[in-house]
């Protein structure tokens, strides 16, 4: 029996603004426990939260990039849960009249082409605290710094029908958030974190199958494996004849498997009401024309225009203009050596390999943007060999040296002094009388290696087939 | 809407509270005589009213994004009956 998967995503994503959602604590990450804490977000009685108007400005710029209705009567609810996460036991969120609704976002399509992924809503909400369980102590501790940070919870429809068009969902919001400067969408600091709502089908039914949530995974790879474990194991359920629970699940990375979580009470209720203590939120339409008016260009269409205007390959501008950080880097690279196709070049195959040897995100690149050019116009203009660009890029990586200091002082410049290169060379052969005898007899491969030396001693900087040229002078 | 003993064991355990057999059965009591009397409220035709949340005309109430200090930890954490020096502290949790 062929069966299809559903899938609808929750994402959590924190807001880069400076402040929390409702006080004037930094929603700076790290910092001691309870060091960004007042009154308000420690929910004492008593005190009164007030907007952040920046979260709203953010949310409608996050809708508008998402195609949604921007919503131009808001209230904030209460949802109330009994967690030593919230202080003040309920969370403040939206839940009848989220901020933005009815948007989509477009992804490839497993079965290739385009495809649609339909925004439910996006809506706003205050982040929870921290629990640390000490099993040595046997009790929870709490750290409220995250709490009160200001988050979108960005829902969609069930429209991926795969762990790829997850991902690449997922990719496409990253980069839409990054762009449009709302989020840094920092996975390893939970500011990007993703609930997977997830069925099976038999191939071509009309009704979804029972649902299970899987809550707060926080890597790409990790919701790939999450995607393909819990779609095993409905299908094998639905297989041996059983049928699926309706439940929240964890997905344990390391194992590779999922687990049930004791549901966090019996009583699940959040009991919604309006938040009193926010007045309500009017949206001019002026404010949302202003605030479409000022969005960058987003990722498709920079896309888009790489494509046309430069005449990249779709898929190194797809990889490009997934990043903010590498639109970044290769649109000041472009700039500075003046030739699009080079910065690309570089940064899909240098810049690549040396982030996936380190592990590195694009967006920890460490190094000054105007390096990488710095290179390339080295290069272009002869200064340097192909080889010690290389070399030197690998510096700039990893310790960010300014690339025409370090190859002044390291002596790295190609050699333009025709006489020295040949003396030099001329020593080569002196010093190999084998290999000169043996290409002699007609071994025409044992140049290779006089080459070879010769580059050597030339320390590379000589480009190849001028030591070539002057070999063949020297022996033919 | 009838209230049951089932419901007031519900709402005894979402409110995390003990009641005694005998408050479990006034509580039944009053809370089904509060429920018939708000009932009253449902002979006024409202379909036609929007609901209101808010009673006064207010709107927009905003604060800039500007960072100001923190409260210090010490304060923040004075009135907790269990901590650490740098953390509330409460019975474990587990999921």
């Amino acid at each position: 029996m062929d069966y299809e998967v559903v899938i609808g995503l929750e994402v959590h994503t924190e807001l880069s603004t400076k402040t929390k959602i409702f006080c004037g604590c930094t929603t700076e990450f790290g910092g001691e426990p309870n060091t960004h804490v007042c009154e308000i977000c420690s929910g004492m009685p008593g005190t009164l939260p007030v907007v952040n108007k920046s979260v709203i400005e953010y949310a409608i710029r996050t809708g508008l990039a998402t195609n949604c209705k921007i919503t131009q009567y808001n209230k904030f609810d209460r949802k109330n849960y009994f967690y030593p996460d919230l202080p003040k036991a309920y969370q403040v969120s939206q839940l009848y009249l989220p901020i933005c609704q009815n948007g989509f976002v477009e992804i490839n399509a497993s079965e290739g082409g385009k495809k649609k992924v339909r925004i439910h809503e996006i809506h706003m909400e205050e982040d929870a605290g921290k629990l640390v369980h000490d099993d040595f102590e046997d009790c929870t501790l709490v750290d409220y710094n995250r709490c009160g940070v200001p988050l979108l919870e960005i829902v969609s429809e069930p429209d991926m029908s795969s762990a790829d068009e997850v991902i690449d969902y997922l990719e496409k919001l990253k980069a839409i958030l990054q762009y449009i400067g709302v989020s840094d969408c920092k996975m390893q600091e939970g500011s990007l974190r993703a609930d997977v709502n997830l069925s099976v089908r038999k191939k071509g039914a009309n009704e979804y199958g029972t649902r299970t949530e899987m809550k707060n995974i926080n890597s790409f790879k990790a919701i790939k494996r999450a995607i393909e474990g819990e779609t095993e194991r409905q299908i094998d359920l639905l297989e041996s004849g059983e049928k699926v629970v309706q439940e929240t699940r964890r997905w344990d990375d390391s194992k590779g498997e999922s687990y049930a979580m004791r549901s966090k009470e019996d009583a699940q209720d959040y009991k919604y009401f309006p938040e009193p203590d926010i007045p309500p939120i009017e949206i001019s339409d002026e404010k949302i024309e202003q605030i479409k008016n000022a969005l960058p260009e987003l990722p498709e269409k920079k896309k888009q225009r790489y494509m046309e205007e430069m005449n990249l390959p779709e898929y190194d501008t797809g990889i490009i203009t997934n990043s903010i950080h590498l639109v970044r880097l290769f649109e000041r690279t472009a700039e500075i050596c003046g030739n699009p196709k080079d910065a690309a070049n570089w940064i899909m195959g240098e810049l690549m390999k040396m982030l996936n040897d380190t592990q590195t995100l694009p967006e920890d690149m460490k190094f000054n943007q105007d390096s990488l050019g710095k290179i390339i116009v080295m290069l272009n203009e002869n200064k340097i060999s192909r080889n010690t660009a290389k070399k030197v890029f690998e510096k700039v990586f990893s310790e960010d040296v300014e690339p025409e200091k370090y190859v002044k002082e390291n002596n790295l410049e190609v050699m333009t002094d025709t006489g020295a290169i040949k003396g030099i060379i001329e020593k080569v052969v002196a010093d190999n009388p084998k290999s000169v005898e043996e290409y002699k007899s007609g071994k025409e491969k044992a140049i290779q290696f006089l080459i070879g030396q010769s580059m050597r001693a030339l320390k590379g900087q000589a480009p190849a087939q001028e030591v070539t040229k002057i070999l063949h002078e020297i022996l033919d | 809407m009838q209230i049951t003993k089932e419901l007031v064991n519900y709402l005894e355990a979402l409110g995390r509270i003990e009641l005694t057999d005998e408050q479990r059965a006034s509580s039944e009591k009053d809370l089904q005589d509060i429920l018939s009397y708000i009932d009253t409220l449902n002979e006024l035709d409202t379909s036609n009213v929007e609901p209101l949340s808010h009673s006064f005309p207010v709107t927009n109430v905003f604060r800039e994004d500007e960072v100001r200090p923190s409260t210090d930890r010490e304060l923040i954490l004075e009135n907790a009956p269990e901590k650490t020096d740098a953390c509330f502290m409460v019975p474990k949790t587990v999921e």
